[in-house]
């Protein structure tokens, strides 16, 4: 692995390029999603905000980033 | 007459009507509604954030010092999916409650009550208050309760479509059957079955699309608070028992002698 090699994730369903080794906190940052009631799935499983910074996407990696919104 | 509270994992609320966050057509109208309904709990779904970021959030309308927030588990049509989502509502802080749906039917939105319990027993055992859509079956009302639930919330008639409460006589049995709250969930149209649920001796009520969808949400949210407070000291008060024949109010003694 060395700078500079982009890999492929999906984010909330739509596939992007981004740094191989990117941290949860940084892909949040570069998309500008606030923290705050905000939670996110890699691979299915919920990654605690403990674990932003040390959580490294790799290549085919699928996440979801939600948070709340009018429902029933 | 004073009345109990209302209790849901072990946090007590005075207000026994329970009122979601969508299909209004502004915030500041689910603002005024929210306000005049007198809820102390609020429903919200959990969905994909837009990208990029945007920075309104309905969070933004919604005082959380002043509610308490219930995340639903609504689009789910298995246990692990909704088993995930309310996991996902947890992590963002949206507390500890959560108001189960799987879905089995996307046409009626009825329960698939086998994944249901599933989730109920798996989200119970993980510290969750889970509060489970249901359908009007008492059996699976006590399935549910066996399960962990913290109450049991059958549906008064389809998701949306305010046809009121179609079975009150399985409403009854529920009532009968479990020992946890009953919260009516789903069918609510007008006043009325607001008020005929709580009469039945139901704990609560949740609506969303019957104020949302009204006329007027904010004064169809205040009906309902007054249908929900009328039927719940109506249940309390003791209705008389019904009769086919009259009884008459005023002495039958004393009547005035007209006859010439």
């Amino acid at each position: 692995m060395f700078e500079g090699v982009s890999v492929t994730i999906v984010v909330n369903g739509k596939a992007m390029d981004v740094p191989d080794g990117l941290s949860i906190d940084e892909l949040l940052t570069r998309l500008g999603v606030k923290r705050e009631f905000t939670a996110v799935a890699v691979n299915r499983d919920v990654t605690p905000k403990s674990g932003y910074a040390s959580t490294r996407l790799a290549d085919g990696d699928k996440i979801e980033i939600v948070r709340p919104m009018g429902g029933g | 007459m004073h009345d109990t509270n209302l209790v849901l994992g072990g946090k007590e609320f005075s207000s026994r009507l329970i009122v979601g966050t969508g299909k209004y057509s502004s915030n500041e109208i689910m603002r005024e509604a929210h306000e005049e309904s007198g809820a102390q709990i609020v429903t919200v779904a959990v969905r994909r954030v837009s990208l990029p970021g945007r920075g309104d959030s309905i969070l933004d309308h919604i005082d959380t010092t002043r509610y308490t927030l219930l995340p639903n588990t609504a689009g789910c049509y298995t246990a692990d999916e909704a088993v995930r989502t309310a996991y996902l509502a947890r992590e963002a802080g949206l507390g500890e409650m959560v108001k189960l749906e799987v879905i089995g039917d996307a046409r009626t939105l009825f329960p698939d009550v086998h994944g249901l319990l599933e989730a109920t027993r798996t989200l119970a055992r993980d510290g969750f208050v889970v509060m489970p859509y249901t359908n009007d079956d008492p059996v699976i009302a006590k399935r549910l309760e066996e399960a962990g639930a913290a109450c049991v919330m059958p549906l008064g008639a389809p998701i949306g479509s305010g046809l009121g409460i179609r079975n009150p006589y399985n409403i009854k049995i529920i009532l009968e059957s479990v020992s946890v709250p009953v919260i009516v969930d789903a069918g609510v149209g007008t006043a009325s079955d607001a008020a005929i649920a709580m009469e039945l001796g139901c704990d609560g009520v949740l609506m969303n699309t019957a104020i949302a969808g009204a006329g007027d949400p904010a004064a169809m949210a205040r009906a309902m608070r007054l249908a929900v407070e009328a039927g719940r000291l109506a249940y309390r008060a003791g209705r008389i028992s019904k009769k086919l024949y009259a009884t008459a109010s005023s002495p039958l003694e004393g009547v005035p002698d007209w006859t010439s």
